[in-house]
């Protein structure tokens, strides 16, 4: 059983991956090139936390972008390319094994059709909600402290796949009602706002970014839940089968 | 009639087993995402910089 996980969400990362990745350059990417024009020439010397922390006194807001000049970075071009490629890849394998491993211990039968259910369900859960909050950032944006806004976007991320499970797979109104609760509390503690401000990077960009971005987020999960589905099938010998057999 | 016989014996086989391994595969793909997504390490994060903006996971 853990072997045709591991096969399932290795391959069904790995094509959805590609799909995602080739779409990424021609969607995504060009906008966070452009937006790093503006926030290179908003900061041009030094670039990180603490000129900014001299230049504002706020040890929060972090417009700039923290480079550490020590640390390796891809060169722009081809290298970026394949480092942001590889990156998507192991993004997708990721999401693959996960999707893959609820449905079984859910007990779900996997086919196409189920798993591209779980796959839409996973966009409202990691994507869509923790976006209601934090939306989709270029470089350069305003932005609250990183570890804040991390710890809301997991805590919505669970609560919101716990709440969605609830309701759809809980057969009690009580259930359903926790549910819709657990979805709603994320958004009604509020995620870390960013201060008060303005930034070089054009509104119009970062809008277009953020309809981008959930777009192709959108597309991923249709197909992580599509491969999944068939590749599980293809496994079982071309039937559908019940993830626990 | 196969699948039948499959279907009995993986029953006995256990639930236990099978919850064992998607949780072992869901913390495996949870890792991947920890370490594209949310590592602090500079490297890891200009690596996956353009990705992680891409996904929206909180960057910066």
């Amino acid at each position: 059983m853990l072997t045709r996980i591991l096969w399932v969400g290795l391959l069904a990362g790995l094509i959805s991956g590609a799909f995602v990745a080739l779409l990424q350059t021609v969607t995504t990417t060009p906008l966070i090139l452009k937006a790093e024009v503006y926030e290179t020439a908003e900061t041009p010397a030094a670039h990180d936390h603490a000129a900014q922390k001299a230049t504002t006194g706020d040890q929060d807001a972090t417009p700039a972008h923290h480079h550490d000049a020590e640390a390796w970075q891809p060169e722009d071009g081809l290298q970026r390319t394949t480092v942001t490629m590889i990156a998507t890849l192991a993004t997708t394998i990721g999401f693959a094994l996960m999707l893959t491993a609820a449905m079984v211990a859910a007990g779900e039968t996997v086919t196409t059709k189920t798993a591209l259910g779980w796959g839409v369900a996973a966009f409202f859960a990691i994507n869509l909600a923790p976006a209601l909050g934090l939306s989709p950032e270029l470089p350069g944006s305003l932005a609250a402290a990183l570890e804040d806004r991390q710890v809301w976007w997991i805590a919505t991320v669970v609560a919101t796949m716990v709440g969605l499970y609830l309701i759809a797979r809980v057969d009690h109104w009580a259930a359903k009602a926790a549910g819709a609760v657990l979805i709603a509390l994320p958004h009604i503690v509020g995620a870390p706002l960013p201060p008060d401000g303005e930034t070089a990077v054009p509104a119009e960009l970062a809008a277009r970014f953020v309809a981008m971005s959930l777009g192709l987020a959108a597309i991923m999960w249709l197909s992580i839940g599509a491969s999944v589905g068939y590749v599980w099938v293809r496994l079982s010998g071309g039937q559908a089968s019940e993830a626990r057999a | 009639m196969t699948t039948t016989t499959t279907t009995a014996k993986t029953g006995i086989d256990s639930r236990a087993n099978v919850r064992l391994a998607a949780l072992f595969a869901f913390a495996l793909g949870g890792t991947l995402i920890f370490l594209t997504g949310f590592a602090g390490a500079d490297v890891l994060h200009n690596a996956a910089h353009d990705t992680r903006h891409t996904m929206s996971f909180p960057c910066h």
